[in-house]
């Protein structure tokens, strides 16, 4: 096993110099460029320009500067926005936290939710309660997140607020003013982590009712039950096991999308995380925040993927790497 | 088990009695069997979910279609009458049939134009990926060897990249129009349909008549075109069904982001980014463009879900 990760770890490798390349290709081919902002202040001399160029180190062609990247990269150095100067490393791992918080919470919420009810939907299949919930998870599926986010935001903070009721805060990670405690975190995730989990909750409990039914199905199930076991036993250290499977794969590639997702959500909830740093940084064709944002992302993700196929091994015996 | 029956005798059964002319054998014009298109159809013609989906899906394009008339026929309110007084208008008020946003404009006119966008951007974004993405996944599949390996890890780099951090750089550096936007977004996607269509092609190339044709002396172009493509086709279908609404979504986020299509024209994405600061004043405007994304959504899903049921039957769960 520990082979296998290793080996896996060595082959990120050339997928990062290969996501890294394109993405820095394509910033760099796209017009315009962090000094462009310059070019209209009639008090910048263009030799003004041209030594800020320099300075930046943006005087040389592109492939060079990738280079240069890299090898920095390869040292743990990020390089400095180059709008405001800062420390590129320092920004993202300043931000980071917010967005795995976010992320995570709403991986936890809707896994917490989608195996019982897929669990439940399967056994009880073509009951009121299978209907209800395929119905709604149809339904939910559809939804654009950010439209979700907005609507929460509508009903639980502006509507719940002019009724008079207990609603939740519109946006941000917390109060910035007075005491800020648990309780106040936690009113500020509610909503974001909702908008962000609902439509992956609804895509799981499919997910989970399919492959439960499949399990049901098969020969070790009926000899369990056929032993006179427990219908509670049988469910859960029998077919749920197995469902289970396709399951963390599942989830392993819906990372991805949940980071994408949370670049939107960010943006609706006013959430200060890496989504949110990527937009602005876009704004500003800051090149190196960009790349380092990008970079991370992509780390994350192919980190989560890797997961995957290691608790993949563990749960599956069947299952050999090497 | 009793369903599986119904659906096996209905499916044996024919749908009408045709009354046979025995000279038609000869005239070539009598058909044993209904195609494979036809036979969709009729599995898809009893999913009344899939109909009134596809109904609704047809709905939705008409409206879109009727944005000229809307203006004279509906709102009885040319452009440069409207004016900022009549701003935040309520729904049903007179002559503004969903209200107006915070300039004064005329909610139903501008939905049904952005509409267009939406709609023309998810098409164009789609055929985009379809056209790279067939042509990839078909070179791969069929050739093999080190082109297939080679295109293969290009599609693994491809779908590892964080797409939405990538697509919100090159459109806040690069500002493209609708058709710019639709293009980038499929240059970006087609990874996963080349996948999809290169296991299919090397599962239908190994067949005993692509080899019949090969022996025959077909060259590769044909075989591909005439022999493998035809296969593939069903698949295609469901891929498209379900790939539009995931563009639709994808074009939506970006222009509410600001990144998509930029301000003087419409689309559903950048009527809610215009509506969202103004929440408190009118949750109307936030609520209908969304609901119009979400229903189309909806719809082409279904259609989708539809399709793959019709075509596909070893596909039901």
């Amino acid at each position: 096993m520990a082979r296998f990760v290793i080996t896996r770890l060595l082959q990120m490798i050339p997928l990062l110099i290969g996501i890294t390349f394109l993405t820095f290709s394509i910033v760099n081919l796209v017009p315009g460029s962090p000094v462009s902002r310059y070019e209209f202040n009639p008090r910048a001399r263009p030799e003004d320009i041209e030594r800020i160029k320099r300075n930046l180190g943006l005087d040389q062609p592109w492939p060079v500067r990738y280079v240069q990247w890299l090898g920095n990269v390869a040292r743990g150095d990020l390089g400095i926005s180059l709008v405001n100067y800062t420390p590129v490393r320092a920004r993202i791992l300043n931000v980071l936290p917010n967005t795995l918080l976010l992320t995570t919470t709403s991986l936890v919420f809707a896994l917490l939710l989608s195996i019982p009810v897929g669990i439940y939907a399967a056994v009880k299949r073509n009951s009121w309660f299978d209907n209800v919930s395929t119905v709604g998870s149809i339904a939910t599926f559809a939804m654009p997140s950010f439209w979700l986010g907005l609507l929460l935001i509508l009903l639980f903070a502006v509507k719940f607020y002019e009724w008079g009721l207990p609603s939740l805060p519109v946006g941000g990670t917390r109060t910035l003013r007075g005491e800020t405690g648990f309780m106040d975190r936690l009113e500020h995730l509610i909503l974001p982590s909702l908008a962000l989990g609902l439509v992956q909750l609804a895509a799981w409990m499919r997910y989970i009712r399919s492959s439960m039914l499949e399990v049901i199905r098969q020969d070790f199930v009926r000899t369990a039950q056929a032993k006179g076991l427990r219908d509670r036993v049988v469910l859960y250290s029998h077919a749920f096991r197995n469902a289970l499977l396709p399951l963390i794969t599942l989830v392993g590639l819906s990372i991805p999308e949940l980071f994408g997702g949370a670049v939107i959500i960010e943006q609706v909830f006013a959430w200060n995380g890496v989504g949110r740093l990527i937009n602005d940084a876009a704004q500003s064709s800051d090149y190196t925040l960009i790349m380092g944002a990008v970079l991370m992302l992509a780390v994350l993700t192919l980190l989560a993927n890797l997961l995957a196929d290691v608790l993949y091994a563990i749960l599956d015996p069947r299952i050999r790497y090497d | 088990m009793a369903q599986q029956t119904r659906r096996l005798t209905a499916e044996a059964a024919p749908d009408r009695v045709e009354r046979v002319d025995p000279s038609a054998l000869n005239r070539n014009e009598l058909r044993s069997t209904p195609g494979l298109y036809r036979r969709a159809w009729r599995r898809y013609r009893r999913n009344k979910i899939a109909m009134v989906a596809l109904f609704v899906f047809v709905l939705i394009v008409l409206f879109v279609l009727s944005a000229d008339m809307l203006s004279r026929y509906v709102t009885h309110v040319t452009y440069w009458k409207g004016n900022l007084r009549g701003q935040f208008l309520a729904p049903f008020s007179e002559g503004h049939f969903l209200g107006t946003d915070s300039n004064g404009r005329d909610i139903l006119t501008r939905l049904a134009y952005g509409g267009r966008v939406s709609l023309l951007v998810a098409g164009l974004a789609v055929l985009t990926t379809l056209t790279i993405g067939s042509a990839v996944g078909a070179t791969a599949g069929y050739f093999g060897g080190f082109l297939d390996s080679f295109l293969m890890r290009l599609v693994d780099v491809l779908l590892a990249i964080p797409g939405l951090p990538l697509l919100i750089l090159i459109f806040a550096l690069y500002r493209p129009n609708a058709a710019g936007l639709a293009i980038v977004l499929g240059l970006l996607s087609w990874a996963g349909v080349a996948r999809l269509i290169r296991g299919e092609v090397l599962s239908i190339r190994g067949r005993d008549y692509v080899d019949a044709a090969r022996v025959i002396g077909a060259s590769n172009g044909r075989i591909i075109w005439r022999h493998i493509f035809p296969n593939i086709v069903p698949i295609i279908v469901v891929w498209i069904s379900l790939a539009i609404p995931s563009v639709i979504l994808a074009e939506a986020a970006l222009s509410y982001l600001g990144f998509g299509v930029q301000v003087p024209t419409p689309s559903w994405g950048n009527m809610l980014q215009g509506a969202k600061d103004y929440y408190t004043r009118s949750w109307t405007n936030v609520f209908i463009p969304g609901f119009m994304i979400y229903i189309t959504v909806l719809a082409i899903n279904l259609v989708g879900n539809g399709l793959r049921d019709a075509l596909d039957p070893r596909l039901n769960d």
